[in-house]
């Protein structure tokens, strides 16, 4: 914690949006997440969202800590378990906009059964993954998305496992909205944070994230600055292109853009329309509005 | 540096650092889009560099540094120009 | 707390001829449960499907999702939502769940979990009988905390506990289990279902006071903190890591202390209010038999065999399991010869038993490695043992 607290002659406007009793954060310096967390905060203010109606449900990891640093209802669950926590919470309050923000290794590894299912069920989460290639947290360990030849610390020798594609899968398991950016792209993160809370289904937002201490030391890949440069150098945004070809290479281009917008009932839409066809008149229907 | 458009004026931005809360990353500096910002040699309690502003009469106000910084320690207000007796078209 | 009316949409009031399971279900839409998310697992899979049937027609929420550790983290979120939620399951899925059941304790998150025991270890018997999981659904989950945990001996009783344990659930926000067996789960008997007006609910302790001095884990007089719900405005924030009482991570002993003790002493402090459970003629008795579940009507027919032959026999039905009656047990050891403990599992109870007695009676376990029941001669073996 610094000791000297500084007077600025105005207040940031994030601070609206923060647990500023918490500030700084523990993440590193070059780390991407605290540019994602921006990014989020700018997309509530301008999409002009209820905050009280927001509800932000982490992991764990370091991605996982961002619930701590919102100020909004959040939750800060068990590794890989935030999208079935969310699951009851949005169930059990379906007036609630609910977004999952965790890492690539606490979603997609621990917590890929759960993805599968929530995204199949079209649950209506917004799930914003922040990948960094590994499980930084516990040291850089290899993780479902580490491209091969990366060095992780359970890889010492080089990944030698495919890794997932985070879209390919969304869209495999039925999601209506996924994007993928790096932290760079900020106003599209942004855009498409607004685009996906302004819609009813399961939306993925996968950001790509520099892990400096971790993945970038272990690799030889620079700081903050050079992981941006290479997001520079490399990324091409391909709006609506096939989700079967979007494999991300070690140190490999990186296809952005929105991939998937589409309409589909919702779980709860599904259940009422169901049950009231079913059962007519002496169903009683659940979590719809008035 | 003034463009002559009518009564359209650049906007101007007053940039705000929070020097303790900075770790140096050096993204506001590097993508700063009018080269304002450039990397402190003071540390500060930490021992990072901070940014700090080295031309404020570039700013335009983009607010990139903002966007980008990951530890919510730079952001940029709208500077208000005092002006005589015109009025500019561009603020409501 | 606050004492309210059953909603008579999910009572189902009269006279029914219900299996254990079922009365589970019905005993939670009385008790005001409006979400259920849970996995089949033999033998509890009935009560889901009873719940399934029933609840478009009293209105909430069934899902069934896709494992056991997602239907306990949904349940917490639920219960964060503001609803009463439960699952049901046996072993296998219960060790799975167990991770996420110190999540429940430590956010503290009023839930309930039935557990309708089989044969175990591992896949074991899932069609039949067991009483192996007494020790687990103590201490399963890693760290220290501590849950209630009830144990019916019939259907009715299946309906009677499951209220309570919502009830129990509500004022001490912690997780309740019903600790049931597949005897008395698929066992079919007269449920007598009262009137909605005559059954008692309770519902958690709302706060109500200003907005931004909301502290998430402030324990009241009665040691239980105040609880809000998600959208409500009160921007909470809450953890699994240790925390404060603003419910912010805060990693050192000092703290570690602090949580930990009190979600223990929240129920340790209030075991008298708690523990339930019924004795039969214990007063003069040389041995008395500590018995619950279906064990407990099995060991009926022994102690009947046993009074019978002129044996002054006192029984100690445990309805309450966890926490454990320790000071009767105290109290009793001092009184009789031996106490008698029959379950349907190598010796689980019994070991508590043991402990609470310190040595003052020896104590005699009835094991059983369940599959079926115990014969009640065996029991009667061991009640004549223990009373030389």
């Amino acid at each position: 914690m610094t000791k000297s607290k500084e007077q600025l002659e105005a207040e940031n406007p994030i601070e609206h949006y923060l647990r500023m009793d918490r500030i700084p954060h523990i993440w590193c310096s070059g780390c991407g997440i605290g540019v994602v967390v921006t990014s989020f905060a700018d997309a509530l203010r301008k999409s002009n969202i209820d905050m009280d109606k927001l509800a932000v449900v982490s992991g764990i990891g370091c991605t996982g800590r961002v619930a701590g640093y919102v100020k909004l209802d959040s939750f800060h669950s068990t590794h890989g378990r935030a999208i079935p926590f969310a699951t009851g919470l949005k169930l059990a309050n379906p007036e609630m906009k609910v977004v999952v923000f965790s890492g690539d290794g606490d979603i997609f590894g621990i917590g890929g059964n759960h993805f599968i299912h929530a995204a199949r069920r079209n649950m209506d989460i917004l799930v914003i993954c922040v990948n960094n290639f590994n499980y930084a947290m516990t040291g850089g360990q290899v993780a479902a998305t580490s491209p091969i030849d990366a060095n992780l610390s359970t890889a010492p020798y080089g990944n030698f496992e495919y890794p997932f594609s985070l879209p390919y899968l969304a869209d495999a398991c039925g999601a209506t909205y996924v994007a993928r950016w790096t932290v760079l792209h900020l106003r599209q993160v942004t855009m498409s944070i607004q685009e996906a809370l302004g819609k009813r289904g399961f939306s993925l937002i996968e950001v790509i994230a520099p892990c400096v201490t971790l993945y970038a030391r272990r690799n030889r890949l620079g700081d903050g600055l050079n992981l941006l440069k290479y997001y520079h150098d490399n990324s091409e945004v391909r709006h609506g292109a096939d989700t079967r070809t979007l494999d991300i290479s070690y140190q490999g281009k990186l296809a952005v853009g929105k991939f998937i917008d589409r309409e589909k009932p919702t779980f709860l839409e599904c259940m009422n329309n169901h049950m009231i066809k079913v059962l007519g008149d002496k169903y009683v229907p659940y979590g719809v509005k008035p | 540096m003034t463009i002559p458009f009518g009564n359209l004026k650049p906007k101007k931005g007053k940039i705000h650092i929070n020097k303790n809360r900075c770790k140096g990353c050096g993204f506001c500096v590097e993508y700063c889009p009018r080269d304002v910002l450039e990397l402190s040699e003071e540390f500060n309690v930490k021992g990072y560099h901070s940014p700090s502003v080295k031309d404020e009469g570039n700013c335009c106000y983009c607010q990139l540094c903002e966007a980008i910084c990951p530890e919510f320690s730079i952001f940029v207000t709208l500077k208000e120009e005092e002006e005589e007796g015109e009025k500019s078209e561009s603020r409501p | 707390m606050k004492k309210v009316k059953a909603d008579p949409k999910g009572v189902l009031t009269g006279a029914h001829y219900l299996d254990g399971d079922f009365a589970i279900a019905e005993g939670a839409l009385a008790a005001g449960c409006r979400f259920f998310a849970g996995y089949p697992i033999t033998p509890s899979t009935e009560t889901a499907e009873r719940f399934a049937e029933r609840i478009p027609y009293v209105g909430g929420m069934f899902i069934q999702m896709e494992d056991e550790i997602a239907s306990i983290t949904a349940l917490i979120g639920a219960a964060w939502g503001g609803k009463k939620a439960m699952t049901v399951t046996s072993g296998p899925g219960f060790s799975l769940m167990m991770e996420n059941i110190g999540l429940a304790c430590m956010m503290e998150a009023p839930l309930v979990i039935a557990n309708v025991q089989r044969g175990g270890p591992s896949t074991g018997l899932p069609t039949l009988v067991g009483q192996g999981d007494m020790m687990q659904v103590r201490w399963g989950s890693h760290g220290d905390y501590q849950i209630i945990a009830l144990s019916p001996d019939s259907p009715q009783e299946c309906f009677d506990l499951t209220i309570q344990a919502f009830n129990l659930s509500e004022i001490y926000r912690v997780p309740v289990f019903i600790m049931t067996d597949e005897c008395v789960g698929h066992m079919h008997e007269k449920v007598v279902i009262p009137p909605a007006e005559k059954i008692e609910i309770v519902e958690r302790k709302w706060y109500e006071g200003p907005k931004d001095k909301y502290l998430p884990y402030k324990p009241d007089k009665d040691l239980v903190p105040f609880m809000v719900k998600a959208g409500d405005g009160y921007r909470f924030h809450t953890t699994g890591l240790t925390h404060d009482e603003r419910g912010y991570p805060v990693i050192n002993a000092e703290c570690q202390d602090w949580n930990v003790r009190h979600l223990s002493d929240k129920i340790t402090h209030n075991a008298d209010k708690i523990i339930k459970y019924e004795e039969d003629q214990t007063e003069n008795a040389d041995v008395v038999v500590v018995s619950y579940g279906i064990t407990s009507r099995v060991a009926y027919r022994a102690v009947q065999l046993a009074r019978k032959a002129g044996l002054k026999i006192g029984t100690l039905r445990l309805v309450t399991v966890w926490p454990f009656p320790e000071k009767r047990i105290q109290e009793l050891a001092k009184k009789v010869k031996a106490f008698v403990v029959p379950e349907l599992n190598l010796g689980q109870m019994a070991k508590e038993v043991e402990r609470s007695s310190a040595g003052q009676a020896p104590v005699l376990p009835v094991t059983h490695c369940g599959g079926w029941v115990h014969n009640p001669e065996d029991i009667f073996i061991a009640i004549k043992e223990a009373a030389k």
